[in-house]
């Protein structure tokens, strides 16, 4: 526990706490460009661009090798697989729009291939004398051993960069991912700002290579996202939740990989995400599994209460012993199933609150009201005191209900 | 059913270059056969236009290619004398079913506001005088009541009418309505005509795809007739007519059924 905490507080080192707060804003980056991602629904798309980026650090390494540079020059590396990721994205793209092939097709054929590519280039790197240590497979599922400062830097620029633009586009690429017709009847141009979106989780992604790598950072941008969905129904509350919980992942994700020699940075985050989306999914208010399973509870109490005062009030029978056990439950009924002088009233008051309601069906003009008859919203909440008067008098008086 | 007051003149010569929208020569193409061939078109301001044509005539594909939401294989379109391009903010569009996704995270004023992102633009946060008029725009739809419900949890009569609400939110001179009376019930066909002939009160120019022949003459001033080319365009007066109609539905149309429609004409 005591190296968990100091982790969490930075104090488990230099090195530990440049990859807590690398970790957090990576996080909170790939969070908040994800959301669109998820919202657009192009998770597999960016899936491929990040398998497209192998290639890339290969044939970057190589180069700077070539060149009779070390060939571990972070920037070189990352700007080498930004360009074949974002070749292996246009490649998808114009493959769907080319061809008669769909786009799971055009990814799984641009993510195969490049991520192919880029193994046989890893390995052909190994079996050069200068790529002995080159440390190039930390790509694959991210490493923080050497993390540097400039390391860092590298994220934290990044990733305000790739925050700004979100905040920026989020109008635009909010109208692509809703109605992309009608963004294009106003004249957004739908191609580019799919682009712009892609291009985003592009950089997000390749500054997220070090500490992630190319497998996991797809769970980076999209469990963010798919978690924050459980919390609201607007889009642009989804974008800084998901922004919050990926931050929050990475944080602690890195705090607890610190705390112990053999947790490996990346996945420990991964797994922190889906934590915390197993728990919104669980527990979120309104659209959590927990809190839809007590409101629809809720709601058939409501129906079957509702449904055994009528029948109490017209002197049927009650079957159902769900109802039976609820009127009974609430004193409405003796054990016996007679109505209690409290059942019989509140039998009696919805018998005319029915009745109320024909009536108003009949002269209330307005069907914005008298459209609000579901069988349970009490009268009292449509009409006022006034017209409920005066549908009892074109009533008549209120007649006893029986049941004695 | 007697013709309204308030339908427009046409003078002799409309200025064709300054009419609210013009098509030329356009066609499109869904792969290799025309779905609208070399239509030529031209629809009057302050009033409205009714496209009439059989299912799969081109109606809303003339539309989509006019507003540039699918390719045109030739042709121009001219809004207002301008190129389309220039006179965006000009326009509103209502589509026919709007293919969106109804589990987004969207609220029904967070769609009308969609409407105003063009005119506040990246940076600007909307004003509290934009969020009032996006819930006035629901309300002159009726849907004042369901601002906060999240898009999906709506009627299908009851989503038209938000997607209605969003366009007016544009506060356009030219609306592009895509049957707006497609699966409402009577009482909100009259609201939203009331809304439409608010709007052509206003001096706005409205086209809108129509199928119900029976309204026509009620409703509209001007008509366009088209199954992939153009078969008639003109005042309702002169254009809708039993021939034009024979011409534009074939024999699907029964000849009894037409000349009912045409001598229900009240003039
Ligand atoms: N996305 C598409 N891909 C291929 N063909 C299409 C597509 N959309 C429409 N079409 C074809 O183009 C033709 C015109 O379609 P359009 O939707 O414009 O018809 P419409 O007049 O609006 O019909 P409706 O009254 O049914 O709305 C039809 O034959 C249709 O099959
Ligand atoms: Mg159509």
């Amino acid at each position: 526990m005591q190296p968990f905490l100091n982790a969490l507080l930075l104090q488990a080192g230099y090195n530990a706490t440049l990859v807590a707060v690398g970790a957090a804003l990576l996080g909170f980056a790939a969070g908040s460009s994800g959301a669109f991602l998820f919202l657009r629904k192009r998770a597999l798309v960016s899936d491929a661009v990040a398998h497209a980026t192998l290639p890339g650090v290969g044939i970057a390494f190589i180069l700077m090798v070539s060149l009779g540079g070390e060939g571990r020059s972070l920037i070189g590396l990352l700007l080498g697989s930004a360009v074949t990721a974002w070749i292996g994205l246009l490649l998808i793209e114009w493959i769907t729009r080319r061809t008669r092939l769909a786009e799971d097709a055009a990814i799984g054929a641009v993510l195969g291939v490049f991520f192919g590519v880029g193994i046989v280039l890893l390995t052909i790197i190994q079996s050069m004398s200068a790529g002995r240590q080159a440390g190039l497979e930390g790509f694959l599922l991210g490493s923080t051993a050497g993390m540097l400062f400039q390391d860092a830097v590298v994220i934290a620029v990044g990733g305000s960069l790739a925050v700004l633009a979100t905040w920026l586009m989020r109008r635009p690429m909010t109208l692509v991912a809703f109605d992309s017709e009608y963004a294009a009847a106003m004249g957004y141009d739908v191609r580019r700002i799919d682009l712009l979106m892609m291009g985003l989780v592009m950089a997000v992604t390749v500054i997220g290579l070090k500490l992630v790598g190319l497998i996991l950072i797809v769970a980076m941008l999209i469990i963010p996202a798919v978690t924050a969905r459980f919390w609201t129904e607007r889009s642009n509350r989804v974008i800084w939740i998901a922004g919050a919980v990926g931050g929050a992942s990475g944080y602690l994700g890195a705090a607890f990989s610190a705390s112990a020699p053999a947790l490996p940075t990346g996945p420990i985050i991964v797994l922190v995400a889906a934590g915390i989306f197993v728990l919104s999914l669980l527990f979120a208010p309104v659209r959590g599994v927990l809190a839809a399973v007590i409101r629809h509870r809720r709601f058939q109490a409501r129906v079957h209460r509702r449904q055994g005062l009528l029948s109490l009030a017209a002197q049927h029978p009650i079957r159902e012993a769900y109802t039976l056990r609820l009127l009974r439950r609430d004193g409405l009924v003796r054990a016996d199933g007679v109505p209690t002088q409290t059942g019989r009233a509140q039998a009696a008051k919805i018998a005319r609150d029915e009745r109320r309601w024909d009536v108003a069906r009949e002269v209330h003009q307005d069907v914005g009201l008298t459209g609000r008859y579901d069988g349970l919203t009490p009268i009292e909440d449509v009409f006022t005191a006034d017209e409920i008067a005066d549908f009892d008098r074109r009533l008549g008086p209120p007649a006893a209900v029986g049941g004695a | 059913m007697a013709a309204q007051d308030g339908r427009v003149t046409y003078p002799a010569v409309a200025s064709v270059s300054d009419a609210p929208l013009t098509v030329r020569g356009v066609t499109v193409s869904y792969g290799e056969k025309p779905a609208v061939f070399s239509v030529d078109a031209s629809f009057p301001a302050k009033a409205m236009s009714a496209i009439i044509g059989p299912n799969g005539a081109g109606k809303s594909t003339l539309l989509k290619a006019s507003l540039g939401v699918i390719p045109r294989l030739s042709g121009e379109v001219h809004v207002f004398g301008q190129p389309i391009e220039q006179a965006r903010d000009r326009i509103a569009y209502v589509p026919q079913r709007a293919s969106v996704d109804w589990d987004f995270p969207t609220t029904v004023v967070d769609v009308v506001q969609m409407g105003l992102y063009r005119k506040i633009g990246l940076l600007r946060r909307l004003s509290g005088q934009m969020k009032a008029w996006a819930l006035e725009c629901l309300d002159r739809v009726g849907m004042a009541d369901f601002a906060d419900r999240q898009i999906g949890q709506l009627s299908g009569g009851q989503q038209q009418r938000v997607f209605l609400a969003r366009a007016l939110a544009q506060d356009a001179d030219l609306y592009l309505l895509d049957e707006p009376f497609a699966g409402v019930d009577a009482a909100t066909e009259r609201a939203i005509i009331d809304v439409l002939e608010l709007l052509k009160a206003g001096g706005k120019a409205l086209v809108s795809v129509h199928h119900d022949l029976s309204t026509v003459r009620e409703y509209f001033d001007h008509v366009f007739l088209i199954n992939v080319r153009r078969i008639a365009e003109g005042p309702v007066e002169t254009a809708f007519t039993t021939e034009n109609l024979q011409a534009t539905y074939g024999g699907r149309l029964a000849a009894t059924h037409l000349d009912e429609l045409s001598l229900a004409r009240g003039v």
